[in-house]
């Protein structure tokens, strides 16, 4: 019966299997990583593995002053929401996550985060960051950096910015390279990178009602604004300048400025040490308008939140609002990650720095990405008809449609 | 199949039957079998005890008892005699039963619930969630420094307010002043009569601490205190109002009653929704969305028809392409077989994903290696034209699927008996004739399951519309978000998972119908098949 080894290795193997995966089913099994088990002054803290190094020394010294130990998970960003919102309620998700402000909509209407009370130190705050982080009038994010987009320009082919979109445009020629202005788009359009454009022509997504917040019943795209600037884009896509291309990608826009090949490229700060390393003379400049009204980016707010589950609720408060809310703290994780601090103070110390000096004064002009559902119905239209316009689609009729498409979406 | 020829006598067994009986014998028995076996059970047994061991420990009865009866069916089928189809099959149904029985069953039970964005957890997790969110600074209020006392186990609150005034209030009690306050850097530190909590004490009593709420004055409108951090407390008025025994929640503010009527959460009269809600089970209502809600059902008909266009036309090909090879290369005469039989599978090698990718860049239209290198720079809309794009996602899986069936039908051909060709052969038979009535009917024999298996692969084959065109090129004038290229399981990811909405019950719904479509056109193809088995006999 020599077979019957053969099964039952295999039976071992897979009662092995079992056991482990049953074991492992059990919300409260030995190898979690939830507060519930753990000693009452252990925080759980989910954190983007990008920023783990930075965050190890600042959790070192809370823990050397208040004993309670920080346990840092290093998680993948792009699985960090979905897995916080599927674990939270079954009590296994961490104290605390790391997250983006545009986030809010979805973890405070599946329940899963916990109102943060700031008190006074939320003066401390750049406006941007605290406004980013309410929701319904409840600050729900402890901010820590914020991230808008700013014109990079190569300062040797191009000394001097640019005053507006024309303007940048003849210089970006003049310089002689293949590309004069770069921004990323793709074949279903990219918004959030003509969004400053957009907002230069008036045509904010939605308006905001008394208490500063955006209001999905206010829906401002299709404005008279909006149509102005779907004309423009239309004049300067396929059938007209050719500025703006559906084919230029984030990797193809990257290649070109790190190259040499483009004077201009309207990016965030998460590209900079890209054109760095590759020995471009940087300067940051202001987004040239191409109309009245300044070109506001987005801005988007990275922060802490709290779990609606965590046991810890009196640590994970005291942890954000007391510790990750000072000069020290915010400062050291701006040196690893170079991103503009939320506090004040950290941030008017980190503008020593040209090139987080560039980004901080665009986005004095930032508008906080609407955290609100609806805004989810208006990225799924948004980009699509941008990406028919810039390519040769009637402008006024396609922007009206994505009016009409939107509001129809909302409801 | 007949069974007569094995049917004998055992009474007078041929010296070659003796002999294999002998073979079997010293193979099955034997001290040193026994051993391996006891010892094999022996590890499967203490890792299972480990495993009780932990859910003992954890109280999960129900995971507890399947582990415990698991470990003894197996050990009672193991050592007991006999029951030879028992011990080959037992692995195989724990695996069915954990990898796919389990799978299948949990996703059609989220189908019949409304598990998604806002309905995320359970009834009482979504009322704590809402009280906690509607607890409202009151405006304009200052912050108060507090130390946690106990006394007799009681927490109370030593309130230093912005002036330096000093009072004490517990739960109960509304705070009221005391003169005789321990006071060390202008706030109240100690109270006579009472214990001060350190910062660990505190940690300690997090859920009390948490709950506490001191009422500012006896007028319940005036708020509360509360702490959230142990050392400062703000006054908090709730806009919510929960009243457990009508289960209904009450806007302070306006007055507006939203009740528990039975659909995941609190419904006011004019049937505004608040959220969160919870998760309840919701009948069929997720498999009726998905034949009547505009977005889904009008591109559902026209996607249902690619995708099948898409799974058939790929398995024609793919096996076609595969088949012609084989029979090249299976062809003697053909000289450095091996080399070209290793090219032919590296595609195979590939991760199918990552060749996606590499597709996806090479076909694009400016930038693409196809147009700039093979083409001269044309601009041929390879991915974003409707037609285009459909006939370049066929011609990517027919590059990624021809080494499968390349290589099942070389291993196909070099089964069928050499003599049947030559019998054939020697019959008169031309080549042609040859390969369509013996060699192909011989090998669709074996190679149909694989292309049924093939069929409900490609049907479900995410990976290659995901990465190559995103199941665009979408139609902007088109009111849904599905594009040309869109399949039934990439059409059901963007209606359930675009922005910030999560449907995780209509997507498990989806899976659902997607299951029975493949499972039944399976089922069909299989009957079919069986038609060819009838050569066998």
């Amino acid at each position: 019966m020599t077979v019957n080894t053969k099964n039952l290795l295999r039976a071992g193997a897979l009662v092995c299997v079992a056991t482990l995966a049953l074991a492992g089913c059990s919300p409260s099994s030995s190898d979690d990583t939830s507060g519930d088990t753990a000693p009452a002054n252990t925080l759980t803290v989910w954190v983007d593995a990008e920023r783990l190094p930075a965050l190890q020394p600042a959790t070192a010294a809370y823990t050397e002053k208040t004993g309670v130990k920080v346990d840092l998970v290093s998680k993948d960003n792009a699985t960090l929401k979905d897995d916080f919102i599927q674990q939270v309620p079954t009590g296994k998700g961490p104290d605390i996550t790391m997250g983006a402000h545009d986030w809010l909509g979805e973890l405070v209407t599946n329940g899963v985060v916990s109102p943060i009370e700031l008190g006074d130190a939320a003066n401390d705050f750049l406006d941007v960051a605290i406004t980013a982080s309410t929701y319904n009038g409840q600050v729900y994010e402890l901010p820590y950096a914020v991230e808008n987009l700013a014109m990079l320009r190569n300062a040797d082919l191009v000394p001097e910015a640019a005053t507006s979109f024309d303007d940048m445009i003849a210089r970006g020629t003049a310089a002689g390279v293949t590309y004069p202005f770069l921004v990323e788009q793709g074949v279903d359009g990219n918004p959030y990178h003509l969004y400053p454009f957009e907002t230069s022509f008036g045509a904010p997504v939605f308006g905001t009602d008394a208490s500063g917040g955006y209001d999905a019943t206010q829906l401002e795209i299709g404005n008279a604004g909006g149509e102005a600037f779907a004309s423009w884009l239309g004049s300067q896509g396929k059938n007209g300048t050719g500025v703006f291309n559906t084919e230029i990608t984030g990797d193809v826009a990257k290649t070109a400025f790190t190259s040499g090949d483009a004077a201009f490229w309207l990016t965030g700060p998460w590209n900079v040490s890209a054109a760095l390393d590759a020995g471009i003379n940087l300067a940051v400049d202001p987004i040239p308008a191409p109309s009245t009204n300044a070109a506001a980016p987005f801005a988007g707010v990275k922060g802490f939140f709290i779990s609606e589950q965590s046991k810890n609720k009196v640590a994970a408060n005291d942890f954000l609002v007391n510790y990750m809310a000072t000069e020290d703290v915010q400062t050291a994780l701006f040196e690893s990650g170079k991103v503009l601090p939320a506090l004040k103070a950290s941030a008017e110390a980190a503008s020593s720095d040209p090139v987080v000096a560039g980004f901080a004064a665009v986005g004095a002009e930032a508008v906080p990405m609407p955290a609100i559902p609806a805004m989810g119905q208006v990225w799924q239209f948004w980009g699509i008809a941008q990406a028919a316009i810039i390519n040769g689609e009637d402008p006024t009729a396609t922007w009206q449609k994505l009016a009409a498409d939107v509001q129809g979406a909302i409801g | 199949m007949r069974t007569s020829d094995t049917d004998v006598s055992p009474t007078r067994p041929s010296k070659k039957q003796h002999r294999a009986a002998m073979i079997a014998e010293a193979a099955s028995g034997g001290l040193r079998a026994i051993l391996v076996k006891i010892a094999l059970l022996g590890i499967v047994d203490a890792i299972a005890v480990y495993g009780l061991l932990i859910l003992f420990l954890h109280q999960q009865w129900l995971v507890f008892a399947l582990v415990a009866a698991v470990t003894a069916v197996v050990n009672w089928i193991y050592f007991t005699p006999g029951k030879l189809p028992a011990k080959y099959l037992t692995p195989g149904v724990i695996f069915l039963v954990v990898f796919q029985i389990f799978v299948v069953g949990y996703t059609a039970y989220i189908g019949f619930t409304n598990y998604s964005t806002g309905h995320n957890s359970d009834k009482a997790q979504a009322i704590s969630a809402l009280m906690s969110s509607a607890q409202e600074r009151v405006p304009d209020s200052p912050a108060y420094a507090v130390t946690v006392l106990d006394q007799f186990g009681t927490l109370s609150l030593l309130v230093t307010d912005p002036n330096g005034k000093v009072s004490i209030g517990s739960a109960d009690t509304p705070l009221t002043p005391v003169s005789n306050a321990e006071i060390q850097g202008g706030e109240a530190v100690g109270l006579g009569g009472y214990t001060t909590l350190s910062f660990q004490d505190i940690l300690a009593r997090t859920t009390e601490i948490t709950a506490l709420t001191v009422p500012f004055s006896d007028d319940p409108n005036d708020g509360a205190l509360r702490t959230n951090d142990g050392s400062n407390a703000y006054i908090y008025l709730s806009s919510l109002v929960y009243d457990e025994q009508a289960d209904t929640m009450t806007d302070a503010r306006s007055g507006t009653v939203y009740s528990d009527t039975g659909d995941g959460a609190f419904v006011a009269a004019s049937g505004e929704e608040m959220l969160p809600g919870w998760r309840i089970n919701v009948g069929f209502d997720n498999f009726a969305r998905a034949f009547t809600e505009e977005g889904i059902r009008t591109p559902l008909i026209g996607v249902t028809l690619w995708t099948i266009t898409f799974a058939a036309l790929s398995v024609a090909t793919t096996f076609f392409l595969g088949l012609f090879l084989a029979i090249v290369f299976n062809d003697m005469r053909m000289k450095g077989r091996k080399f070209y039989r290793v090219a032919m599978i590296l595609p195979y090698a590939f991760p199918a994903f990552l060749s996606a990718l590499v597709w996806a860049g090479m076909l694009s239209e400016s930038f693409g290696f196809v147009n700039q290198v093979l083409l001269g720079g044309a601009q041929i809309p390879w991915l974003t034209n409707e037609w285009l794009a459909k006939i370049s996602i066929l011609v990517v899986n027919l590059w990624l699927g021809f080494p499968y069936m390349f290589l099942v039908c070389t291993g196909a051909l070099q089964s069928i008996p050499a003599e049947l060709e030559e019998a054939a052969t020697v019959d008169g038979a031309r080549p042609w004739a040859v390969f369509r009535l013996i060699k192909l009917p011989l090998l669709l024999v074996s190679v149909a399951p694989l292309l049924i298996a093939s069929f409900a692969f490609n049907f479900n084959n995410f990976n290659l519309i995901y990465m190559l065109t995103g199941g665009g090129p979408r139609d902007a004038s088109a009111d849904v978000n599905v594009g040309a290229t869109d399949i039934l399981i990439s059409m059901v990811y963007k209606v359930a998972f675009t922005g910030q909405a999560r449907d995780y019950g209509l997507a498990s719904a989806f899976s659902i119908i997607i299951f029975v479509l493949v499972a039944v056109i399976s089922v069909i193809a299989f009957r079919k098949t069986k038609a060819l088995e009838e050569l066998n006999r």
